[in-house]
């Protein structure tokens, strides 16, 4: 199939503004009534708000609901959010927990058909079809990335492995020997299977993988330019966050210009995360998502913490549903050093900036007599390895150096042994705040 | 005349050293010499080992980073000024060492230097020009 004709999957991305508003207002409506009658937090912040579900008469309406937060979840754990009974639950997921409780999600039946859908319709996006051989490499299990995946590629006719996470000697014996054409998992772990081919003697960029569906963390563009260099595949950019539905509420399509929110599934605002107003389009803000079609778990007005923006340019692709930018930072991930504001993808584009670093780095933040230490660590790999003490000290001054440049931060760099850096679940592990405050 | 060297990353920490030293033993890998640059953070392994090229695989396959240079190795009179005769020729000639080594066992009255030169081809046709014949692979290891 030519990649820019249209999947049939894909319709629904294209469907006529109107019609697509029109739909977002009677499932939003649907939607608050649900909400209103089964969960009980979501019905005490509309009464306080002398807010009831037939206020609900525009779509501008909805910035007067009131916000979802994750403590939210937390607080109502394990299932104090749920909107229907547990004989018409048939999924629960949960984040892997890494800080106190895990946050659980519920799925009904019809949750199940919609999650598929959304993942087809991103798989599709990034030119993918029946006949392509996807491996899977998401974690199967509690994380929703592996299972979540799983279901909208089949439906989508694709051969499945469901390999899941870890094992990279099998991983990439399966991806040559099966003659892969797409894999999905985390962006660092691709990296990961990117380096390890190198001493197995597998060339990246001789294998028929054409498609690469990157999620679960946030990514730089530098670190999708590497693997491009260093594979065949493109890199897309898949969105999703376990509270709203899991992977699939956006994705890049073959223009890698913004990601695709699918509108008609999950209504889609930009706010100012200080004063929680609107963001006119274009600007900046954090993204606040509202489910339209979820039963199990109605999420309304969730804060997800992510900063972005709405495209206000239309996509070549011809998509109807808006676009939003890659998702670089999140609002919660700013760290304050000395005062300054530092993102960890700031220090990621620092690193990929020197030649020949890639990018397996922790950022270890300490407190030293009041003041504040950043210490980033950085794993040597063979390309950078230098046989001379002066060539690695020259590299670690130009890795603080690049990062002094970004942040105005003077950090200490440590060069570390391969692999030293904790991954969870394929997820790496940015930063480790030892601060006492 | 050049020889293989196998240089390994090492994180300046207990027990980095040792766990590079069991990758070989478990692979009956026996060392002919090494040698241990380090600063505060970190250190780099320098071996020469006879099979380098199996040497490299393990060490990799036990996730080290590894990289290959060309040394040379210059047997020197175990004498005052044994030494200072060959860095004469080097100085001579402009060549430029990165850094040297000797050997664990002395050869009879001669100690076996190792060196490694910025440019390894140039400095390898300056020394025979200066009557200094470097230690071929072969006779490096099957002297005795």
């Amino acid at each position: 199939m030519n990649q820019t004709e249209r999947h049939p999957a894909s319709a629904p991305d294209f469907m006529p503004v109107n019609e697509l508003r029109a739909t977002q207002l009677s499932r939003l409506q649907r939607m608050v009534g649900r909400a209103y009658d089964h969960v009980p937090l979501f019905r005490k912040r509309m009464d306080d708000r002398g807010l009831k579900p037939a206020d609900v008469r525009s779509l501008d309406d909805a910035r007067r609901l009131p916000f979802t937060v994750k403590a939210d979840l937390r607080d109502t754990y394990p299932y104090g959010l749920f909107a229907s009974p547990m004989k018409d639950i048939v999924r629960l997921h949960a984040s892997s927990g890494t800080t106190g409780k895990p946050i659980v999600v519920a799925y009904t039946q019809d949750d199940i058909r919609v999650w598929t859908e959304t993942i087809m319709r991103s798989l599709a996006a990034c030119g993918l079809h029946a006949g392509d051989i996807i491996q899977n490499a998401y974690g199967y299990g509690l994380f929703t990335g592996g299972l979540g995946a799983h279901y909208g590629a089949e439906a989508l006719g694709a051969t499945v492995i469901p390999i899941s996470g870890g094992n990279t000697e099998r991983q990439l014996m399966v991806m040559k020997d099966f003659g892969v054409t797409a894999i999905c998992c985390t962006p660092s772990y691709f990296l990961h299977l990117i380096d390890q081919s190198q001493q197995m003697g597998i060339d990246m960029k001789k294998l028929p993988l054409r498609a690469g569906v990157f999620g679960a963390e946030p990514w730089t563009e530098g670190m999708r330019q590497r693997i491009e260099a260093e594979s065949s595949l493109k890199a897309y950019d898949i969105y999703g966050l376990s509270e709203i539905i899991g992977p699939g509420v956006a994705i890049e399509c073959i223009h890698q210009a913004g990601l695709h929110i699918f509108e008609d599934h999950f209504l889609a605002e930009i706010i100012d995360p200080e004063t929680l107003e609107l963001m006119p389009d274009g600007a900046e803000g954090e993204l606040v998502l509202t489910t339209l079609s979820k039963q199990a778990m109605p999420m309304i007005r969730y804060r997800t913490r992510d900063i972005t923006a709405f495209a206000t340019d239309p996509c070549p692709c011809g998509r109807t549903i808006r676009r939003m930018r890659r998702i670089g930072r999140r609002s919660d991930d700013m760290l304050i050093i000395r005062g300054i504001n530092v993102f960890p993808s700031q220090i990621e584009a620092a690193l990929l900036r020197v030649e020949g670093t890639l990018p397996h780095y922790q950022i270890v933040l300490t407190r030293e007599a009041d003041l504040d230490q950043m210490e980033v660590q950085v794993e040597v790999t063979p390309d950078v390895f230098s046989d001379e003490v002066r060539g690695l000290e020259e590299l670690k001054k130009k890795l603080v150096h690049s990062i002094e440049t970004v942040t105005g931060i003077r950090a200490a760099l440590r060069l570390v042994a391969p692999h030293t850096i904790q991954r969870s679940e394929g997820k790496a592990k940015r930063v480790i705040d030892k601060r006492k405050m | 005349m050049k020889i293989h060297q196998l240089s390994v990353f090492l994180e300046n920490k207990p027990g980095q050293l040792r766990e590079a030293c069991e990758v070989l033993t478990k692979a009956r890998i026996n060392l002919v010499t090494l040698s241990l640059a380090d600063t505060a953070q970190f250190g780099i392994l320098r071996l020469i080992i006879q099979d380098w090229q199996k040497a490299k695989t393990v060490l990799e396959k036990a996730g080290c980073v590894v990289k290959v240079t060309e040394v040379l190795a210059i047997e020197v009179a175990d004498r005052p000024g044994g030494l200072a005769q060959i860095l004469e020729i080097v100085d001579r000639a402009g060549l430029n060492i990165e850094y040297m080594y000797a050997f664990a066992e002395k050869r009879g009255d001669r100690a076996l230097l190792v060196f490694r030169f910025t440019d390894p081809d140039a400095a390898l046709q300056v020394l025979q020009a200066g009557g200094i014949n470097p230690i071929r692979t072969v006779e490096l290891f099957s002297r005795p």
